[in-house]
């Protein structure tokens, strides 16, 4: 079992080689001409006055909030379509309990008013 | 020592099978990247009525070749501010995240001599939750590149960008669940032998708009590119990148675009089973058959980007919350229940 993820080890070394030959080689092959206007950033021709590092929306953290809450869900779900087969009725009831809970758990969201932006 | 080692850590393949596979799946990505690229552009001039690039080469067939060159020849430039480490990170991060994602897509065997031999890098039996999780390492590169850029337009398309792929792989996993559910197995040689009567499509339509619909918001195409929203944003998180360093997420993005079809192939459009299950379809072999499945599905990608526009930022998260992610549970309820009943 184990020695089926091994050869992605092999194919991790290969591609980041690949990555990060990539950048070294056009590090060595491209020309270096640095000058203090090509060094700030873009901002549409207008000289940036401060630092791009600042406060920025809160759905943004609300939406990675709400994201772990339901990933973590579907990963149950996951192993639980491989044996729908066996577990019969009993199986979809508590499916149903459980995608039930979630679904309570978006509508709250919703309604709650973390879904919204603007 | 090392030897045997090596030979309970991997089975039956010698260290240089193992490398040179690598390196071949490696050279097969990047050369699918570049003609994509060409396609993509041929694919867009025809429907705007141009010839698209048609200079280089016969059919500007040598176009991406000189994409290439000239992407390795620029100036490696970046603000002066920049966090470096996870400048370097980024793009780094963009190109084998995708790339490793396809080390699981099988490709089939082929025996020689004796000689059982894979395509595929390796095979694992839950290889759909692993592509999963790999392709969403994926995230990371877009955060990570628009942050250390210290560039406010970079900033804003790396957080949408992640807030945009985080919100859509939800919907993407619950959709896919419907055909594991009808395969009952993550193992994808599995879930293509299940399909041998009927495809999934037939029996999934809905777990496959809802796929393909996320796959759009996951590769960043439109009418969801609003993490690289060039009329407000310029180039969003790739906006300080030049030169090899571009190239990576560029590549990354189509990388991800074949990956993206090629689960779509693999669960619902029966991955390497033939249209028709009789003579003469079957006569083509299997490889051939997924290849243009895969190619069917990048064309249509290639044809909604110039069909419909971009949605607005707020209408993209509320359609994925709210519209893909309630119908995916109900595909998984509903197609559970007829499942756990037949059974």
């Amino acid at each position: 079992m184990l020695s089926d993820y091994a050869p992605i080890l092999v194919f991790l070394v290969v591609v980041l080689g690949f990555a990060v030959g990539a950048q070294v080689a056009s590090n060595a092959l491209g020309p270096r001409r640095p000058s203090a206007a090509k060094e700030l950033p873009y901002e549409s021709g207008i000289v940036p006055r401060e630092s791009a590092r600042r406060r920025f929306s809160v759905s943004f953290y609300v939406t990675a909030m709400l994201f772990i809450i339901f990933d973590v869900e579907s990963i149950f779900l996951f192993p639980w379509a491989t044996i729908v087969r066996q577990l019969k009725i009993f199986g979809i009831v508590e499916i149903a309990i459980f995608i039930g809970t979630l679904l309570v758990g978006l509508l709250y969201v919703w309604r709650k008013g973390a879904l919204r932006w603007d | 020592m090392i030897a045997s080692f090596w030979t309970a850590l991997v089975g039956g393949d010698f260290w240089w099978v193992l490398v040179l596979k690598s390196a071949f799946l490696v050279l097969f990505l990047a050369t699918a990247f570049a003609y994509l690229t060409l396609a993509e552009r041929k694919v867009s001039a025809r429907i705007q009525l141009r010839y698209g690039p048609n200079r280089v080469g016969p059919f500007g067939l040598l176009q991406p070749a000189a994409d290439g060159i000239k992407l390795f020849f620029k100036e490696n430039a970046g603000p002066s501010n920049r966090d470096r480490i996870l400048f370097f990170v980024g793009p780094s991060l963009a190109g084998a995240a995708a790339m490793l994602a396809y080390a699981f897509i099988p490709l089939g065997t082929n025996s020689w001599f004796g000689y059982q031999f894979h395509w595929d890098i390796t095979h694992a039996n839950v290889g759909l939750l692993v592509i999963l999780g790999v392709t969403s390492l994926g995230v990371y590169s877009l955060f990570l590149g628009g942050w250390s850029a210290n560039s406010k337009y970079s900033l804003l398309g790396g957080l949408r960008s992640s807030a945009q792929l985080i919100s859509y792989e939800m919907a993407v996993a619950f959709a896919l669940i419907g055909a594991v559910i009808l395969a009952g197995s993550l193992d994808l040689e599995q879930i293509v032998g299940s399909q041998q009567h009927l495809w999934f499509i037939v029996l999934q339509p809905l777990a496959f708009i809802l796929y393909f619909i996320g796959a759009f918001a996951e590769t960043n195409r439109l009418p969801f590119d609003l993490p690289e929203a060039e009329t407000e944003l310029v180039g969003g998180y790739h906006t300080e990148y030049s030169s090899m360093r571009f190239g990576l997420y560029f590549l990354g993005e189509y990388v991800n675009m074949v990956t993206v079809c090629s689960i779509a192939t693999a669960l619902f459009l029966g991955g390497w089973l033939p249209l028709l299950p009789f003579h003469p379809f079957d006569w083509i072999p299997g490889p051939f058959w997924f290849l243009g499945k895969v190619i069917a599905l990048l064309f249509i990608m290639m044809w909604v980007r110039w069909t419909l526009p971009r949605l607005r930022y707020d209408r993209l998260m509320n359609f994925g919350w709210k519209v893909l992610l309630p119908l995916g549970l109900l595909n998984i309820v509903i197609t559970g229940a007829i499942v756990a009943v037949r059974a």
